[in-house]
C-alpha cells in the first residue's frame, strides 16, 4: 500500500531532520512506528501523507509513485490517504460546525451531495450525537474534536490512514474508544493504517507489527537530534 | 506514618458558574479531601470532570462568574481558607510561597522572550529577597533543585525539549519552598520516558517533605507517583482509595474507575460506552448510571453519597478477575 525508500526530510537546507529512513507498509496491515520526541517521526507522516514534500527518496502508493506534494498531489492518490493529527484544537477550523468539518473533505471534492448521509454515518460510528454536530471547536472538549478529526480523515474511505500521536492527548477512555473505530473500519474495508506514536503499550495492542524509529533510520547522528530530555 | 494533622483539608467544597440566562454549571459537587505532608494524592478523571476548576479554586484564581462553597483549609503558622481568603493575601502570602504550582504544558507557561535565567532571577526576587551578588549562586541552586542543567539557563523556552520545559517549571514552582505543591497535568503531550522521569521528580519532592495534589487524566502516571487516588466524574469524587490496592488487587469499587482502568492497553482496553456529561445538563441521580452496566432504578433517582471510600449505589466488593488484565 504505502513504500517509502531512502527518504530525507527536513525544514532548511542542509540540515535534513531524517536521512535515509525506508518503511514498508502492506495492503490492510496496521504498522505502529515507535520513537521519541523529536526523533522526526511526525515528519515522516507527513511525507507519507503527501504533506511534505521529501529532499531525496521516493514515496509509493499502490506501486505508484508519488511526485505532487500537498495540492500538487494528484486527487487520486490524495484522497487515498486519510490522516490524524495529534493536537485536534490546530486541526480543525474553529469556524466550522462539526458537522461542516466532518463534511469539508466531501465538499472539497465536490461530492457535497453525499455529506448528510455519510455525514450522519460518520457520527453514528464515532460517538458524536446531534448536538455536538452544531457546535464549534470550543464548544466540545479535546476527546469530543478528535472524534471529529477521525470522522474527517475516514470521509473520504481512504485505504490509508496515517494517526500522528492520534490519542497523545487523550484518557484511556477515549483512546480506546478512537482506536476501536479505526479498526472496526479496518476490518470493514481491508485499509492499511501507519499509527506513530511514543507509546509502545498502545502500539503493541493495536498494530500487526510494530517497527522501531532506529531500525529503519540509518545516518541519523547525534547531533541531529534534540537534547535528550 | 502518617503526621496527624493534614496539610491541605478540603470539606465540601462546590464550585459553580453562573451563566447567561440564570443557568448553572456545577463544575465541582461537595469534593472533601485531605492531604499530609510527604503525600502525594492523584485527582484521575477524563476531561471536562472539573479536575482543573479545583485546582483554580485552591489557587484563587477562578474567573468573576464562579460562586463557592464550602471551605478548603490550608495549615499552617496562619491557618487559612482558601476559598475565602482575599486576592491580596493569596497574592502576597499564598501562591509561590505556600501553594507552588507546576503548570500544565510548561512551554507555554514560560515567557517567550525571556531566558530561563531571566524568570528564575525574577521568581527568587520576588519571593526570597536575595539581593545582588547572592542572586545568582541562589538562581543556580534553584535550577539545579529540578534537576535543571546550568548550562541551559541562557536558553529561551522554544529553545528547550518538552522535560528541560517541564524541569523549568518545576524549579520556578519550588522556589519558594512552598509546602504544598500542585501540579495540573505535568505530563500530558509527554513521551513515555518523560512521563516516567518528570513522575519520579515530583515523587522526590513528595520524599523530600512536600505535599503533592497532582491532577491528571493519565493513569500509568498516577499509579507510579501515587500514595492515594481520588477519582472524579462529573464534578464529583466517586472513590477514593490507597494507590496499591486500586492500581492492584483488589482494584477500584466504582464502577466507573474500574472501567477506566479496564480502557488502558495494558488492561481490556475496551472504552466505556457513551461520553462524560455535560457539567450544564447533568442527569438525576448518579451521573454515571447512563453509562453503567450495573446502573438499577435506584441509581437514576438520587445521587450516592461518598461513604467508605466509595459514592455508588452498587460498588464492585469482591475482587473480579479482569479480562486481558497484565
Amino acid at each position: 500500500m504505502l513504500e517509502l525508500r531512502d527518504i530525507t526530510a527536513g525544514y532548511e537546507p542542509g540540515r535534513p531532520v531524517l536521512r535515509d529512513v525506508s518503511l514498508t507498509v502492506g495492503d490492510g496491515e496496521a504498522v505502529g512506528l515507535l520513537g521519541p520526541s523529536g526523533c522526526g517521526k511526525s515528519t515522516l507522516a507527513r511525507v507519507a501523507a503527501l504533506l511534505h514534500r521529501p529532499t531525496a527518496g521516493t514515496v509509493l502508493l499502490d506501486g505508484e509513485p508519488a511526485h505532487g506534494w500537498r495540492h500538487r498531489a494528484p486527487r487520486g492518490q490524495r484522497t487515498a490517504v486519510g490522516v490524524v493529527f495529534q493536537q485536534p484544537r490546530q486541526s480543525a477550523d474553529p469556524r466550522l460546525t462539526l458537522h461542516d468539518v466532518i463534511a469539508e473533505p466531501l465538499r472539497a471534492t465536490g461530492r457535497r451531495a453525499e455529506a448528510p448521509a455519510r455525514v450522519a454515518g460518520l457520527a453514528a460510528t464515532t460517538g458524536l450525537t446531534d448536538d455536538l454536530l452544531t457546535r464549534r471547536p470550543h464548544q466540545v472538549s479535546d476527546g469530543q474534536l478528535q472524534r471529529a478529526c477521525l470522522a474527517r480523515a475516514l470521509a473520504l474511505r481512504p485505504r490509508l490512514l496515517i494517526c500522528d500521536e492520534m490519542t497523545a492527548m487523550l484518557d484511556a477512555s477515549t483512546t480506546a474508544a478512537l482506536v476501536g473505530v479505526l479498526e472496526a473500519y479496518r476490518a470493514e474495508t481491508g485499509a492499511a493504517v501507519l499509527a506513530v506514536s511514543h507509546d509502545p503499550v498502545l502500539l503493541n495492542r493495536w498494530c500487526d507489527r510494530v517497527v522501531r524509529w532506529d531500525d529503519i533510520t540509518r545516518g541519523t547522528t547525534a547531533s541531529d537530534r534534540p537534547h535528550p530530555l | 506514618m502518617k503526621p496527624a494533622k493534614p496539610l491541605l483539608t478540603v470539606d465540601g467544597m462546590s464550585v459553580r458558574f453562573r451563566m447567561p440566562g440564570g443557568r448553572y454549571v456545577a463544575a465541582v459537587s461537595d469534593v472533601s479531601l485531605t492531604l499530609h505532608p510527604g503525600e502525594c494524592l492523584v485527582l484521575v478523571g477524563e476531561s471536562g470532570c472539573g479536575k482543573s476548576v479545583l485546582a483554580s479554586a485552591l489557587l484563587g484564581l477562578l474567573p468573576g462568574n464562579a460562586e463557592t462553597a464550602g471551605r478548603a483549609l490550608l495549615a499552617g503558622d496562619a491557618p487559612l481558607d482558601l476559598l475565602t481568603a482575599s486576592e491580596r493575601t493569596l497574592a502576597r502570602t499564598v501562591r509561590g510561597r505556600r501553594i507552588g504550582l507546576v503548570p500544565q504544558s510548561p512551554a507555554a507557561h514560560l515567557t517567550p522572550v525571556r531566558t530561563v535565567r531571566s524568570h528564575l532571577r525574577e521568581t527568587v526576587r520576588a519571593l526570597t529577597g536575595v539581593r545582588g551578588t547572592a542572586l545568582d549562586p541562589a538562581v543556580e541552586a534553584a535550577a539545579a533543585r529540578a534537576a535543571f542543567p546550568t548550562d541551559h539557563l541562557d536558553r529561551h523556552p522554544h529553545q528547550l525539549s518538552g522535560g528541560l520545559a517541564q524541569r523549568a517549571a518545576t524549579a520556578l514552582a519550588l522556589v519558594g519552598d512552598a509546602p504544598l505543591l500542585l501540579a495540573d497535568e505535568p505530563t500530558t503531550g509527554l513521551d513515555r520516558d518523560l512521563v516516567e522521569r518528570t513522575a519520579d521528580e515530583l515523587r522526590r519532592h513528595v520524599d523530600a517533605g512536600h505535599a503533592l495534589l497532582m491532577i491528571t487524566h493519565d493513569l500509568a502516571a498516577a499509579a507510579r507517583i501515587a500514595d492515594r487516588v481520588a477519582v472524579m466524574y462529573a464534578g464529583r469524587v466517586v472513590e477514593t482509595a490507597d494507590a496499591g490496592p486500586f492500581f492492584g488487587t483488589p482494584g477500584p469499587r466504582h464502577p466507573y474507575a474500574r472501567r477506566l482502568l479496564d480502557a488502558l492497553p495494558e488492561r481490556a482496553f475496551t472504552p466505556i460506552p457513551g461520553m462524560p456529561p455535560e457539567l450544564g445538563a447533568l442527569p438525576e441521580g448518579c451521573a454515571f448510571a447512563p453509562r453503567c452496566d450495573r446502573a438499577e432504578a435506584a441509581c437514576t433517582r438520587t445521587v450516592p453519597a461518598l461513604s467508605a471510600g466509595v459514592a455508588c449505589h452498587h460498588p464492585l466488593e469482591e475482587v473480579q478477575p479482569r479480562a486481558g488484565a497484565a
